[in-house]
């Protein structure tokens, strides 16, 4: 069977002749807005994020396996395309976040203007970057500094 | 079958094709999922963040401490449990709006497979964790 939904795009004329009724127009018709861009980007952070807890949970997965495969797992976090990959799944769990939170301000029905909206998406992207900057500069010179002071422990004892 | 000319392939009545295709029946249920679960991962990845500040670097046998202790793993189930859950949901919207006809049933059940095992795979890793704490203690 074809997809029912098609069948709905075809109406009746007045004069009883089936027509296909209008489809709304496609992307390259509308002009670039950056709420267009926040918008899609809320959608694409969710997918990376989800690939992100996906790498989590191997991570967690890992721990409670063995100190051998801990090793390899910290092999990945502790170079530097591991994490130029976790910064990734940081950012867009910041961003994902952002929009999240201003869907629930939209839905309880605030901050929805048109006027309203243009304002607060600059605002979600600085934040984004802010925070973004904030985390994954303090998480890495934590981490950093803690597989450091261990390997200098390893060689004394 | 000339596709230029409007035809009906299906002949069923109005209310027949139009049921099951809107957000009668199930569809607020997803909608309040989706901005419940939203909420509740708010607390939850800001105490994973905290916990990561404290974690990060760190050795083997600190990780497996720190899982094993109750409240840790009652934090991290109850993450990865909702993590997962919101994931699911938002994939499958995602599903919905870009997959067709035949692909859609199986791309959509899929979703849920990989969603559900990774949250699986997290939430028995945190129960061998546990285990593990409580045969040394």
């Amino acid at each position: 069977m074809q997809d029912i939904r098609k069948a709905l795009y075809v109406g009746t004329r007045s004069d009883g002749r089936l027509i296909q009724r209008p489809m709304s127009p496609h992307l390259q018709i509308y002009r670039y807005r950056l709420s267009m861009v926040l918008s899609i980007s809320n959608r694409l952070t969710g997918v990376a994020a989800t690939g992100g807890a996906a790498l989590g949970v191997f991570w967690l997965a890992a721990a409670a396996k063995g100190p051998k495969a801990f090793a390899t797992a910290r092999k990945v976090t502790g170079n530097p395309a591991g994490q130029l990959l976790l910064v990734g799944w940081l950012a867009s769990v910041v961003y994902h976040t952002v929009g999240g939170i201003r869907h629930l301000i939209w839905d309880s029905g605030k901050r929805y203007e048109k006027e309203e909206l243009n304002k607060d998406g600059p605002v979600a992207v600085g934040v984004t970057a802010g925070v973004s900057t904030v985390l994954a500069a303090g998480l890495l010179g934590v981490a950093a500094k803690r597989a450091r002071a261990i390997a200098k422990a390893g060689k004394v004892s | 079958m000339n596709a230029s000319v409007p035809h009906i392939d299906v002949m069923r009545s109005q209310l027949g094709r139009a049921r099951g295709l809107g957000a009668g029946g199930s569809g607020t249920a997803h909608w309040w999922a989706e901005r419940v679960t939203a909420a509740s991962l708010l607390p939850l990845s800001t105490w994973f963040i905290v916990q990561m500040f404290r974690l990060g670097g760190a050795e083997h046998k600190d990780v497996v401490k720190w899982g094993g202790k109750p409240v840790n793993a009652t934090m991290l189930t109850a993450l990865i449990i909702t993590t997962f859950y919101h994931a699911q949901l938002g994939l499958q919207v995602i599903v919905d709006d870009y997959v067709h006809g035949k692909a859609h049933l199986p791309a959509r059940i899929l979703v849920r497979f990989i969603t559900s095992l990774l949250g699986l795979l997290g939430v028995l890793a945190v129960v061998k964790l546990v285990a593990a704490g409580s045969r040394r203690s």
